[in-house]
């Protein structure tokens, strides 16, 4: 006897219609199209159906298999899509948390300003001399024409280590050792380091401070050389729409002196408590290098010219990123240096 | 000192039709910067603070102390003004003199005389004591010109009444900070004679330029005069005043003075600083009655001389100073007298019972000055000047200037005879100045007319040699310019850098040198930042105490081998450092207040002394310091709590030796007193100590006042790091074939230190075994005593071939044998 292959077909249907969980999948199908299901028990019940009946009736139950067979890869296919919607929908997060960290470090921002400075003039060809930070008096004064008492020393307070030797109060001392070094070669470095003043810590002032100093000597350097440079300087590092002025100004070992001043980069120019209501910052000092100390270190006059320059490195820092307190420099605090 | 010249004294020398800002910008452009301008009367209303003439002062109804004083002040009618000062209630019923007053009506703003921080009032209809007050006589301070407020300001008689205030007292003081020791830029004189050349006018000398004092009869014993040592004091003069009245100079004088910052003393020491002000001379003046001569009853003996050995001196502030033998002084029959360009000495100092001085103009050399003001600590307005060059023609200006002065102000007589001791009158050569130098130093032309002109109109004078060449003699107050490139530095000044056309060095690059500790030092903060330790820069000047905390029981510390600071900021900071652990643990503890987690860096110099060589060793150094929770504090955990111990700063130098490609560092046991003897280790490359890292002693943790959690460090000697960095390292070949893993365990003794297990794997497993890393370090009991494991994974490949299991078991084999045979080592099943 032939089961009603249509009622067969319909509670097939229905029941493969309320699955929703991928478990119950295999559950439904063994139920009915398993080799002990319903279909299975269909086509075994052919057995007994007469020989002319048997091929019909075992068409149309292949053909219900076949059918139950694409309505099971619908179904599971239509199951997949509902799990993979109910998890799209649960395993949405809080994109407000914070990422997990990477634990990148911070250079000190002297470090950072430092790089800039050297980048800057490295593309003009300059390149780095590092020099001691503790000196001579000979090197650090003496031989950039700054005799003992003169009055030109009243432009650095020193730290005295010992008779004859001191901190250097600035980088300069680096331009003879490096003379001496390369002559009678010309030359065409920058000078970075730390320096020391014997100065009260305050706000504005500090008895460490890291210094640029450079130096070009050749045959033909001029002073409008040196402004060119400066003012290629200023504007790689402040922006190109400074505008420079120059002013005269004194230098033991240079000669002729002058100072580089840019349009004050907070209020441009119109006067503000940065720029002491000037208008102006200051770039930098520099000059044309001294006969004498030429001379010191060991070129002749007669046939080279120099120009040498210095500037501060917190300074601009300060500038660039609005800090009002030198003090934060080196005393690490890091809510401080993490800033940058 | 910043030198302040008031703009009204300066226009006694020169028209000035600049504003003052842009006179400002002028002078500051040609090198003498303006830091500040100061406007006197600039807040004094034109209509409500005006010139009054008091026409009665009389006495109030109902108050001893105020008085009623009617005053003129140009209306038609005076008003009645009631005032308590008392040098107006002191007139009532008296003769009254002239007086002319400044009169703020009501509306007018000025300082309440009532507050001392300088605070202004409004004045306001008011009645004192039921008398009206139609305005206020000032005195000084209300109107902000000094700190005087006890009586009121009387003006000069020739004030108009009813002119605004500000047209009779106003003034525009420019406050300067020149830099350099230029003796010609210290004087109202100098300002002028710079703004003159600076805006082409005529400089007007009318005022100093004094006639030689009128020719009289001779005197010429009234003081011997006597210089022993010449190259000290180049020039000595001295002139006889008699009669002088001592008393308040004149009220412009004071006015003058007051706005270029000195205070008004009496009329013989205000003319002296008055003439130091106007010309840069300082000078001073000798009661001439209590200088004595070498003998009694002999004129009075003036010897210019070095102090001797245990000398001592009085000087006018009432110190007594003790001098020493390079000291210059002024010395009379009875010994020291002044301090020479420094300071007088008390003893002949003039009082109010003055009536003879002894002025005296004179040049000291100036290192010496202020070699010793210097070591006697006193800077004076006058070794200020002295110590900056002076040239010794100007004594005369100067002297007879002031005696000038003396004698219009002062009712002093001029005695003509003017004693002058000029051992060696300067003579200035030529120098001379080609256009080629200008153009080789400035980089353009300069036609020769022009720089004549530039250098003339700073008195220098110029005598062209040749079409290219002039001979320039520089004026005597140019003591500063003595060679070419001085001269082309007026020029340049004068001219305006500005007008310097920017250009690029035309010279050939010199020589490029690379330099391989720059790099590598730049190498060395990237790859530490990379790891994500913070960079920290501190002071080299640090405490010696502290670098002590770092040799607990001050184990293999000596104090002598430290440099030491001789005048530091502080006592307690007074050494260079010989560790950047000691600040960078004091970076730790300050910022433990704020985080929890720290993981610093420094790269910087230390300084070691070297035996027999003046200046020291400055070695570059790194160090790491790791403190607080490996993991930042995060909301997904993630990680654990677990603070940063040995291996973190052990990983730390690995990061940095594989980037830097060095090889085969060798790993010993630390033995350095601030580490912890069993967490510390000391890493050679090369036979050569690298440094040492690990954990820092409990106790030199605790000394730092650290909290008590372990704290990795880190100390590298840079240079040696960097002089091993390789950067010719070749590549090795990557193989197509698929590798073989494995994991073996071993049981081993437990102090086996386990990089030789490692090290015996990799050996005897040849080529074929391309990487061997331990993944897991293991004690427990059920090992057995003494016993720990260690896992390896194991990565065998071929670079030719697919490796067949028999030959992997074979190399397998070979391990496990070697392992048991050399190191005692089971196999863990």
């Amino acid at each position: 006897m032939l089961p009603n292959l249509s009622s067969l077909k319909t509670d097939a249907l229905s029941q493969l219609e309320q699955i929703q969980s991928p478990d119950d999948l295999p559950v439904w199908y063994r139920a009915w199209l398993g080799r002990k299901g319903h279909l299975t028990e269909a086509l075994r019940g052919l057995g007994g159906l007469s020989a002319e009946d048997r091929p019909k009736a075992g068409q149309q139950v292949n053909q219900l298999k076949e059918e139950l067979e694409q309505a099971f890869q619908a179904r599971q296919e239509a199951v997949k899509n509902l799990a993979l919607a109910a998890s799209l929908a649960g395993g949405a997060l809080d994109i407000t948390l914070p990422g997990r960290p990477l634990q990148g470090g911070h250079l000190h921002i002297t470090t950072r300003t430092l790089r800039k400075i050297r980048q800057i003039f490295g593309e003009m060809g300059f390149q780095v001399y590092e020099a001691p930070e503790v000196e001579t008096d000979e090197t650090n004064f003496g031989l950039l024409n700054i005799p003992p008492y003169h009055p030109a020393r009243d432009m650095w307070d020193t730290f005295w280590v010992d008779d004859g030797v001191v901190l250097r109060t600035h980088t300069s001392p680096g331009q003879i050792r490096c003379m001496r070094e390369y002559h009678p070669q010309p030359i065409r470095v920058i000078l970075p380091g730390k320096c020391y003043r014997y100065e009260a810590i305050t706000p504005r002032s500090e008895h460490q401070f890291f210094q640029v100093e450079g130096l070009a000597i050749g045959r033909n350097i001029t002073m409008t050389d040196l402004i060119g440079t400066m003012r290629e300087f200023t504007l790689k590092m402040y922006g190109e729409s400074r505008r420079l002025r120059l002013r005269g100004s004194y230098f033991p070992f240079t000669e002729p002196s002058i100072e580089i001043d840019m349009d004050c980069m907070i209020c441009q120019g119109k006067g503000c408590r940065v720029c002491k209501h000037t208008g102006w910052l200051e770039v930098g000092g520099a000059g044309m290098v001294h006969p004498v100390v030429l001379e010191n270190g060991g070129y002749d006059p007669g046939e080279w010219t120099g120009f040498a320059f210095g500037m501060g490195v917190e300074r601009p820092a300060m500038l660039h990123h609005g800090i009002e307190d030198i003090r934060y420099f080196y005393s690490n605090d890091l809510r401080f240096l993490h800033q940058f | 000192m910043a030198l302040r010249i008031p703009l009204s004294w300066m226009k006694d020398f020169v028209d000035v039709d600049l504003s003052a800002s842009e006179l400002a910008e002028r002078l500051t452009v040609a090198g003498m910067e303006v830091e500040k301008i100061h406007t006197i009367g600039g807040d004094w209303a034109p209509d409500l603070i005006k010139v009054g003439k008091v026409l009665s002062v009389s006495a109030h109804p109902d108050a001893d102390r105020l008085c009623l004083v009617s005053v003129d002040h140009g209306a038609s009618a005076p008003l009645t003004v009631v005032t308590g000062a008392p040098n107006l209630v002191s007139l009532i019923g008296k003769p009254l003199p002239t007086l002319k007053v400044a009169l703020a009506l009501v509306g007018a703003e000025v300082i309440d005389g009532h507050a001392t921080d300088g605070r202004k009032i409004k004045l306001k209809p008011a009645k004192l004591r039921g008398v009206p007050s139609e305005g206020m006589v000032c005195s000084e301070y209300e109107l902000g010109l000094s700190q005087e407020h006890e009586g009121i300001l009387f003006l000069p008689d020739d004030a108009p009444v009813g002119a605004p205030l500000a047209q009779v007292l106003g003034d525009t003081v420019l406050e300067f900070d020149i830099k350099g020791g230029f003796a010609h830029l210290q004087s109202v004189f100098g300002i002028a004679r710079e703004t003159g050349a600076i805006t082409r006018k005529a400089l007007n000398k009318n005022k100093i330029m004094l006639s030689a004092p009128p020719a009289g009869q001779a005197d010429p014993g009234f003081v011997k005069l006597e210089i022993t040592d010449p190259a000290l004091c180049r020039r000595y003069m001295a002139m006889r005043l008699e009669g002088v009245k001592v008393g308040p100079s004149p009220f412009w004088m004071q006015q003058r003075l007051t706005r270029a910052g000195m205070r008004p003393i009496n009329v013989v020491v205000d003319i002296t600083n008055y003439v130091m002000l106007e010309l840069g001379q300082p000078l001073h003046a000798f009661d001439l009655d209590k200088l004595k001569g070498s003998k009694k009853g002999e004129p009075p003996l003036i010897r210019v001389r070095r102090a001797t050995p245990g000398e001592t001196i009085t000087t006018l502030d009432g110190v007594e100073r003790k001098l020493e033998d390079h000291m210059l002084l002024i010395t009379d029959g009875g010994g020291p007298v002044a301090v020479a360009g420094v300071m007088g000495g008390q003893e002949s100092e003039v009082d109010a019972s003055t009536t003879r001085v002894l002025l005296e103009s004179a040049n000291f050399e100036f290192l010496n000055n202020r070699r010793t003001s210097q070591a006697l600590k006193l800077r004076t307005e006058a070794s200020d000047r002295f110590g900056r060059n002076l040239e010794p023609e100007l004594c005369q200006t100067a002297i007879h200037r002031a005696a000038g002065l003396l004698v219009e102000w002062a009712g002093a007589t001029l005695h003509p005879v003017v004693g002058d001791v000029y051992p060696a009158p300067q003579t200035r050569p030529a120098i001379s100045l080609s256009g080629a130098f200008i153009r080789r130093v400035l980089g353009v032309e300069v036609p020769q007319k022009e720089a004549q002109a530039l250098l003339t109109s700073l008195e220098f004078s110029c005598q062209p040699t040749d079409p290219d060449t002039l001979a320039v003699t520089p004026p005597p107050h140019r003591q500063d310019v003595n060679r070419p490139a001085d001269l082309v530095e007026e020029i340049a000044r004068l001219t305006g850098y500005d007008r310097l056309p920017p250009t690029l060095i035309r010279d050939a690059l010199p020589p490029q040198r690379r330099s391989k500790m720059l790099d590598g030092t730049e190498g060395v903060r990237d790859i530490l930042t990379g790891c994500g330790l913070d960079e920290i820069i501190t002071y080299s000047i640090v405490s010696l105490e502290d670098e002590r905390r770092l040799y607990p029981e001050d184990q293999g510390f000596d104090p002598q081998v430290y440099l030491s600071v001789r005048n530091p900021l502080s006592a307690e900071r007074a050494h260079l450092r010989r560790r950047l652990l000691t600040e960078g643990l004091n970076t730790l503890r300050t910022n433990l207040r704020f985080t929890k987690r720290l993981a610093l860096f420094e790269v910087g110099a230390v300084f070691l002394k070297v035996q027999g060589e003046t200046l020291p060793k400055e070695h570059k150094r790194l160090s790491v310091l790791l403190t607080g929770p490996r993991n930042p504090a995060h909301w997904h955990g993630g990680g654990t709590q677990e603070p940063f111990e040995f291996f973190d700063a052990k990983g730390v130098a690995e990061a940095l030796l594989n980037a830097l490609e060095i090889p085969q560092p060798q790993w010993e046991r630390g033995d350095d007193p601030a580490y912890h003897p069993g967490r510390s280790a000391r890493v050679m490359v090369n036979g050569q100590v690298l440094g040492q890292l690990g954990e820092l002693h409990p106790r030199v943790v605790e000394s730092f006042g650290l909290p008590m959690q372990p704290v990795a460090a880190l100390e590298f000697d840079l240079e040696a790091l960097v002089e091993s960095w390789r950067e010719d390292k070749k590549m090795d070949g990557l193989s197509i074939h698929p590798p073989v893993l494995e994991d073996l365990a071993f049981v081993v003794d437990e102090a086996l230190p386990a990089h030789q297990v490692a090290k015996l794997i990799a050996q005897t497993g040849g080529s074929l075994l391309k990487e061997v890393v331990l993944f897991d370090h293991y004690k427990h009991e059920k090992l057995g005593v003494g016993k720990k494991s260690l896992a390896y994974a194991l990565t065998y490949q071929a670079p030719d071939r697919t490796l067949t299991d028999q030959e992997v078991a074979k190399v397998r084999g070979k391990i496990i044998q070697r392992l048991e045979k050399d190191l005692g080592a089971v196999l863990r099943g």
